[in-house]
């Protein structure tokens, strides 16, 4: 059996300003097995997008570890994390975060060219006409839709051929009709690729397709549905 | 470097390359004034090295103040008759020339150079004669400046002294001749033989030179150099000639340059506020970028290169621009250069404004594109997201960079405290600038808002909207502002002080008349009489030389001085103890003066051992003497002992004669004088009408007109000034670009906000009134910061440097606070087209 993609133990994220610190997330443990799908769900400002800054290693947790496709991110210094991030993450954001310079099949190859790869274009090309964006492979983001934006975004998210998929608020930005297409086509492709997918949203169908969900609330873990096994792997 | 980085570095800077390409113009300006200065330079050095001959005229000069002894003219015969070649024998002296038939045949004289030769002139090079086969067996030669003031032309006649000649030929250039020295003593060349002799038996300016052309010059020279100043001859060769012209262009070129790197500099805090707008632009696609794994080594290289691409953009921009400009540049500084400039091509100096231009853009641009390296990829999940602390590597690179305008520095002026007062002064104006803008705005915030319009005050709240780019604008465009400014008002304060007896009364003496003989008194008075004049003054001068100071001989202090390296160590100088003083004698000191120490001794016998003497503090300190010195003068070839009895101050600038040394009456009422006599004209006209009767009467005397002096200071310090002035206009031209460059940072932030305006009802009237507004306002902060402080400038340097009162004109100031605001308000408006014209809707649709 292969290693779990992402193991997340004891988190604790607290900010120091002045004489009061406030504390985010309190010690937050959870795992996601490959190809597995999970989603982090609470009200705002419950520590989501905290949480989710440390589980891809944006950012380093005050109390506690993330093993992140067989990785410990604690020793790893910021270039290393970045390579890591290269060779094994891919992002999904809510606004996109599309190089307003680049246009869609620059955008998709990114990943690959960040490592260097061979082929980028028509791995880019490939991917656009997986997400039913062929013919729109030259236009620059401002020349799209929104929802046009988000299947370029999970293409270039896919690129990469990523162990993990983070996904923030996928569908946030997008009405009911296009977030439920772009919904469609990340599980699709995340089941295709065996890659593990963890989303941070608000909307509780989407939380309802994952496999299981993190359930935040004042920075701790409440009815924590997956906790089975948290421990043993760490 | 590897090709990732290279493509994203390209796609990333899509859309951007325009304007980013407009940011790095700003330093193309400093580049091509460098570019041109160094080209020009190198050409100067080269056309002094090729010009030598012609500039110096002669292979070996020997000159004297005093004529040639007898065993001296066989000594110069001889050296000509032994070295084959050529010589040319010339006395130089200041005279009086009157054109009779000028003047609707009233006539017209003034003050000129004479130049009598004998021999082929010149030795070396080609005059440019009208007509060209003028010479001076047909009379004389004259220069083309002083026929045109005299209303004369070639064919008119001219007397110098009692003789009268024919003017043969203009004189459009002499080789080694100045535009500016033939108008401060414009010069007529006539034959040795035909001089009228009388006029050096007065006073004694005369100059006699004897230059030498050698077939074979450096035989010549070893064999005659020797031997001449054995014979107490100076001798000047062509060479060290050229060495002091060469130091000279020199100090030229590297001064002018020093002017353009401050152009440079501004460019540079132009690239580096444009380029910090940039980078924050930038944080998201960064942060991005750091999501998707690419490490912040690579993403700094990515803008990096961005940077290093631009600066070469911006550096071959300035190269082309500077080779342009470098045509200009000999137009603009013919008047004060000896030698012929081309405009030739200097690949050393495109090189080195491609080094400078491209290192100066990297540097700048580094500046602020360090911090990319510290956005944290968090920042694509939160906006507020951003790294703390200072950061080393910017910290570093503002090192390196004050390391590079201190290098720069050294290098133009090749030494330390030269580089070190540079850097100290670009900061300390920066600073200066950055306190006054932020008083200035300040003040404007404070005094101005509440009783403005709607469109005024909201133009107001831009210029101190988050991001605004306010102080730095005001920091380049107050810098122009300043050096323009500073110059024009330290001007016109140098000509109110000289001005300054004109208008103290009506009684004051406007003419004065040189070189008076004491049975010429009488004559004159009669004359100025029959014109209805007042003789105002009468000064006598005697004419003397320091024999010895303290019982040393003058001779063995000029040699010591000679022997001593740069000058004296602490003895006195070789000027002041070889010079020839023209002193005075008098009762009581004049208002120019002011006795600093010892006391003031009026009278003294005639016949006293040890005649009490004052000495001009400067010159005191010169020869290094003080009170209770003792000076043997030798006045006449009578030797007359003298003890400093006071010091006094000398009001130089004030148009009075003003006097090295005066001694007391009664001692010298017996030596060989002349009088200067003080008179007042009223008007051109009449004084016109006096020069031309005293010349035609008693030609050996010299009449100066004060106002034409005064003219002449205003021409000679308005070609200084306007050099200076077209170095700063680089400086201002790159405040513009640097505005240019601004406003089109801001743009996008300005169309939003135009846009969001539009929306609530605002026409587009309104909205182009609001910037006309913002821009006229910062124009005008930015002629106030430049005005407050070049106004403070020039008060210190009319104070410290030049010793003058300060004078405000604000008729210069009056022009900064009208022509600044609108050329910024034209670029301004000019450049935020885009904000007006885009459809609401579209901006909207784009905002996501």
């Amino acid at each position: 059996m292969t290693a779990p993609a992402l193991v997340a133990h004891d988190l604790t994220k607290t900010f120091v300003s002045g004489e009061r610190s406030l504390t985010v997330l309190d010690g937050v443990s959870f795992a996601v097995e490959a190809g597995a799908t999970c989603a982090i769900v609470g009200p705002s400002g419950s520590g989501k997008t905290t949480l989710l800054g440390l589980c891809a290693g944006l950012d380093r947790p005050t109390r506690g570890s993330v093993r992140l496709a067989g990785t410990d991110l604690g020793p790893l210094d910021e270039d290393a994390r970045a390579a890591l991030r290269a060779r094994s993450v891919g992002f999904v954001f809510q606004n996109f975060r599309l190089l307003p310079t680049l246009t869609a099949w620059e955008n998709v190859a990114l990943p690959l060219e960040i490592r260097g790869e061979r082929g980028a274009r028509a791995a880019a090309l490939d991917l656009l006409d997986r997400v039913g964006l062929a013919d729109r492979s030259a236009h620059y983001p401002t020349q799209l839709s929104g929802g046009e934006q988000q299947r370029v975004a999970l293409a270039r998210a896919f690129a990469g051929r990523p162990a993990l998929l983070f996904a923030d608020e996928p569908t946030g930005n997008l009405d009911a009709e296009t977030g439920a297409r772009v919904e469609a086509l990340l599980f699709d492709l995340n089941r295709e690729a065996g890659t593990a997918l963890v989303v941070v949203t608000h909307d509780p169908e989407l939380a309802a397709r994952c496999e299981q969900t993190v359930r935040l609330k004042g920075g701790r873990v409440v009815l924590p549905d997956v906790a089975v096994g948290t421990t043993a792997h760490v | 470097m590897p090709s990732p980085i290279l493509s994203l570095a390209w796609r990333d800077s899509r859309g951007a390359r325009r304007r980013l390409v407009l940011y790095v113009s700003a330093m193309a300006l400093g580049v091509a004034a460098l570019v041109a200065i160094r080209s020009f330079g190198i050409n100067l050095e080269r056309a002094v090295d090729e010009q030598a001959l012609e500039v110096f005229g002669a292979d070996l000069q020997v000159r004297r103040g005093t004529p040639y002894t007898v065993a001296q003219e066989a000594l110069l015969d001889s050296v000509a008759a032994e070295n084959r070649g050529a010589v040319l024998r010339e006395v130089t002296f200041p005279s009086m020339a009157r054109f009779p038939a000028a003047g609707d045949g009233e006539g017209r004289a003034r003050l000129v150079q004479i130049r009598a030769l004998d021999g082929p002139w010149p030795l070396y090079g080609q005059p440019d004669l009208v007509p060209a086969t003028a010479t001076l067996g047909q009379g004389v030669l004259v220069d083309a400046t002083l026929l045109l003031q005299m209303d004369a032309s070639v064919g008119d006649s001219v007397q110098i002294g009692a003789r009268t000649y024919a003017v043969a030929g203009r004189v459009d250039g002499a080789p080694g001749q100045t535009d500016v020295a033939s108008l401060v003593g414009p010069r007529i060349y006539l034959p040795l033989a035909r001089l009228d002799t009388t006029l050096l038996s007065v006073g004694s300016r005369a100059r006699y030179r004897t230059s030498f052309r050698f077939d074979d010059a450096p035989a010549a020279l070893a064999a005659a150099v020797p031997r001449l100043e054995s014979a107490d001859l100076r001798t000047e060769t062509a060479d060290e000639q050229q060495e002091d012209v060469s130091e000279a262009s020199d100090a030229l070129s590297r001064f002018l340059s020093l002017v353009g790197f401050v152009a440079l500099l501004l460019g540079g805090v132009g690239v580096a506020s444009s380029m910090g707008l940039y980078v924050r632009e930038k944080a998201e696609t960064v942060a991005t970028l750091r999501c998707l794994g690419l490490s912040s080594r690579r993403v700094f290289a990515v803008y990096t290169l961005q940077a290093v691409a631009l600066g070469a953009v911006g550096a071959v921009l300035g190269v082309a621009l500077g080779v342009a400009v470098q045509r200009l540049l000999p137009l603009v500084l013919s008047g004060f250069l000896p030698v012929d400039v081309d405009n030739a091509v200097v690949p050393r100096a495109l090189a080195e404004g491609l080094g400078v231009g491209v290192l100066a853009a990297v540097l700048f641009a580094l500046l602020p594109l360090a911090a990319v390296r510290r956005v944290p990829p968090l920042r694509a999940l939160r906006a507020d997201a951003q790294a703390r602390g200072l950061d080393p590597l910017r910290l570093a690179l503002g090192a390196v960079l004050v390391a590079g305008v201190g290098g720069f520095a050294y290098l133009q002026t090749q030494s330390v405290v030269g580089a070190l007062s540079f850097v100290g002064g670009t900061a300390a104006v920066f600073v200066l600038l950055t306190l006054t803008a932020a008083l200035v705005r300040w003040t404007v915030r404070r005094g101005v808002r509440p009783g403005l319009p709607w469109a005024w005050r909201q133009g107001l709240a831009n210029l101190h909207a988050p991001g605004n780019q306010t102080l730095v604008l005001l920091l380049t465009m107050g810098l122009g502002v300043f050096l323009v400014l500073a110059l024009g008002l330290v001007q016109r304060s140098i000509l109110a002080q000289i001005a300054l007896p004109q208008a103290q009364g009506e009684a004051a003496p406007d003419v004065v008349l040189f070189d008076v003989q004491p049975d010429q008194r009488a004559g004159l008075r009669a004359l100025l009489a029959a014109q209805d004049l007042e003789a105002l003054g009468q000064v006598p001068i005697v004419s003397m030389r320091i024999q010895a100071l303290d019982g040393v001989p003058a001779d063995t202090l000029i040699d010591r001085a000679d022997a001593s390296f740069g000058g004296t160590e602490g003895g006195p100088e070789r000027w002041a103890l070889a010079r020839e003083y023209r002193s005075t004698y008098r009762d009581r000191t004049v208002d120019t003066e002011e006795v600093t120490a010892g006391t003031f001794e009026g009278t003294a016998r005639a016949d006293a051992a040890v005649v009490p003497v004052s000495l001009e503090e400067d010159l005191a300190a010169d020869l290094a003497i003080g009170l209770g010195s003792r000076i043997t003068w030798d006045v006449g070839g009578v030797p007359v002992e003298s003890v400093v009895t006071s010091l006094r101050k000398v009001d130089w600038a004030q148009v009075q004669p003003n006097f090295f040394a005066v001694f007391p009456a009664g001692p010298l009422d017996e030596a060989p004088q002349t009088d200067i006599l003080l008179t007042r004209a009223g008007t051109p006209e009449a004084s016109a009408r006096l020069q031309s009767a005293v010349v035609e009467a008693y030609p050996t005397v010299s009449v100066v007109d004060v106002r034409q002096v005064l003219a002449l200071v205003d021409e000679v310090l308005g070609r200084v000034a306007f050099v200076l002035r077209f170095m700063a206009l680089f400086a201002v031209v790159t405040g513009l670009v640097v505005l240019a460059g601004a406003v089109r940072v801001a743009l996008a932030q300005r169309t939003r906000e135009a846009v969001l305006l539009r929306t609530l009802g605002a026409s587009r009237a309104q909205v182009r009134r609001i910037l006309l507004a913002e821009y006229t306002l910062l124009g005008l902060l930015a002629a106030l910061t430049g005005g407050v402080l070049a106004v403070g400038g020039a008060w210190a340097l009319a104070r410290f440097a030049f010793e003058i009162p300060f004078r405000l004109d604000p008729t210069w100031l009056f022009v900064a606070l009208v022509a600044v605001p609108l050329l910024t308000a034209v670029v301004g408006l000019a450049g935020s087209g885009r904000a007006l014209r885009q459809p609401p809707l579209d901006v909207l649709r784009a905002e996501v």
